[in-house]
């Protein structure tokens, strides 16, 4: 009798609101758990996707490790190590944004939300500033590539191709997440979040997160080759 | 009673409404920890090692992503499908990375020629 009055009681074509638990869900919390695991799943492929540049790293770095080491050493060490730094606090800032999303703290959540953006902004002009340092001494692979002083320059294009490639993917990952940031800072000034549901905070914090892991790998790789200059000389 | 008899037989035993919520002094922990690592990845590369450099580089790399995984990505205090799934995709990521270096590794010892 309960389920049948509760049926009546109910609009036929009831859509549940923005952060309500639909339907198909037992509740609120395996409703949570089908978002994680939809989200890791989609980082798998993420996952994939870098892994592919990985790969070819690798084998052309196998390959062509005089090429690779010194064109490496061409890198700004400080600039990366920098900007390996402003990434990591970025990555604190939006943990505790989600910590501050999960104890319902509206205030405290879109500041570190803006601290997240400001520090991923100041990540992504290091790396603008990078480019251009790039492209004004010729290390773009292309018609205009000249470098002079690297050790077989004939496959040192294969380092920055990747360089650019790599760099570039993450990169564009980064403007995107900077972009969802904008957003949920507007819905958390809205209030559409609270202690009991703030799944989109939570979420898009495991793909900054990733951000972050893949330029973990990609800072010993790309800027750390031979720097003590052994295979140099 | 009778909602029992819809409860599907994944759900999970503990009770939902129990809420994880990570210390903060973990997640400073974890950033302290990021931060020195990162920069003695940088020092450490400037000494020369031989061909140890990158195999000391990619484990400071390994356990920074960890780190991060665990703590920031929440997968210590995930379900144990979460585990599973992340488990599945390093196993898949290593699949490709390790068998195409095996072929890259070893093509020079059959002298075969065009590499």
């Amino acid at each position: 009798m309960d389920s049948e009055t509760a049926v009546v009681e109910q609009k036929p074509h009831h859509h549940p609101g923005y952060g309500e638990t639909r339907h198909h869900f037992e509740n609120a919390a395996q409703q949570k758990d089908a978002s994680t695991i939809g989200m890791w799943v989609f980082l798998l492929t993420e996952l994939m996707f870098f892994g592919g540049m990985f790969m070819a790293y690798f084998v052309y770095r196998q390959w062509y490790p005089i090429a690779f080491a010194s064109a490496s050493n061409k890198t700004n060490l400080w600039l990366g190590a920098f900007n390996t730094t402003v990434l990591i606090c970025s990555s604190l800032t939006m943990a505790l944004g989600v910590h501050a999303a999960s104890m319902g703290k509206k205030k405290l959540l879109i500041l570190f939300l803006f601290l997240t953006l400001v520090l991923g902004g100041a990540f992504l002009g290091v790396k603008g500033y990078e480019y251009h340092d790039k492209w004004v001494h010729h290390e773009v692979p292309g018609a205009h590539f000249d470098c002079e002083d690297c050790k077989d320059a004939a496959h040192a294009p294969l380092f920055f191709s990747l360089y650019f490639g790599m760099t570039g993917l993450h990169a564009s990952h980064m403007i995107i997440g900077f972009g969802i940031l904008l957003v949920l800072i507007w819905q958390a000034y809205k209030g559409k979040f609270t202690s009991k549901w703030y799944t989109p905070i939570e979420m898009f914090g495991l793909y900054w997160h990733f951000v972050d892991i893949v330029w973990i790998f990609l800072f010993p790789l790309l800027y750390l080759i031979d720097r003590s200059g052994r295979g140099l000389h | 009673m009778a909602s029992n008899v819809h409860r599907p037989a994944h759900a999970p035993t503990e009770p939902y409404d129990v809420e994880h919520h990570v210390p903060k002094r973990v997640y400073f922990a974890v950033f302290a920890a990021l931060i020195c690592l990162t920069w003695v990845t940088a020092w450490v590369s400037t000494i020369d090692l031989g061909s140890l450099n990158i195999y000391v580089a990619l484990s400071i790399a390994v356990f920074k992503a960890s780190l991060v995984v665990l703590f920031f990505m929440h997968v210590k205090y995930g379900t144990r499908l979460t585990k599973m799934i992340v488990g599945c995709g390093l196993f898949w990521l290593a699949m490709l990375l390790f068998i195409v270096m095996a072929d890259i590794w070893t093509r020079g010892w059959m002298g075969v020629p065009g590499r």
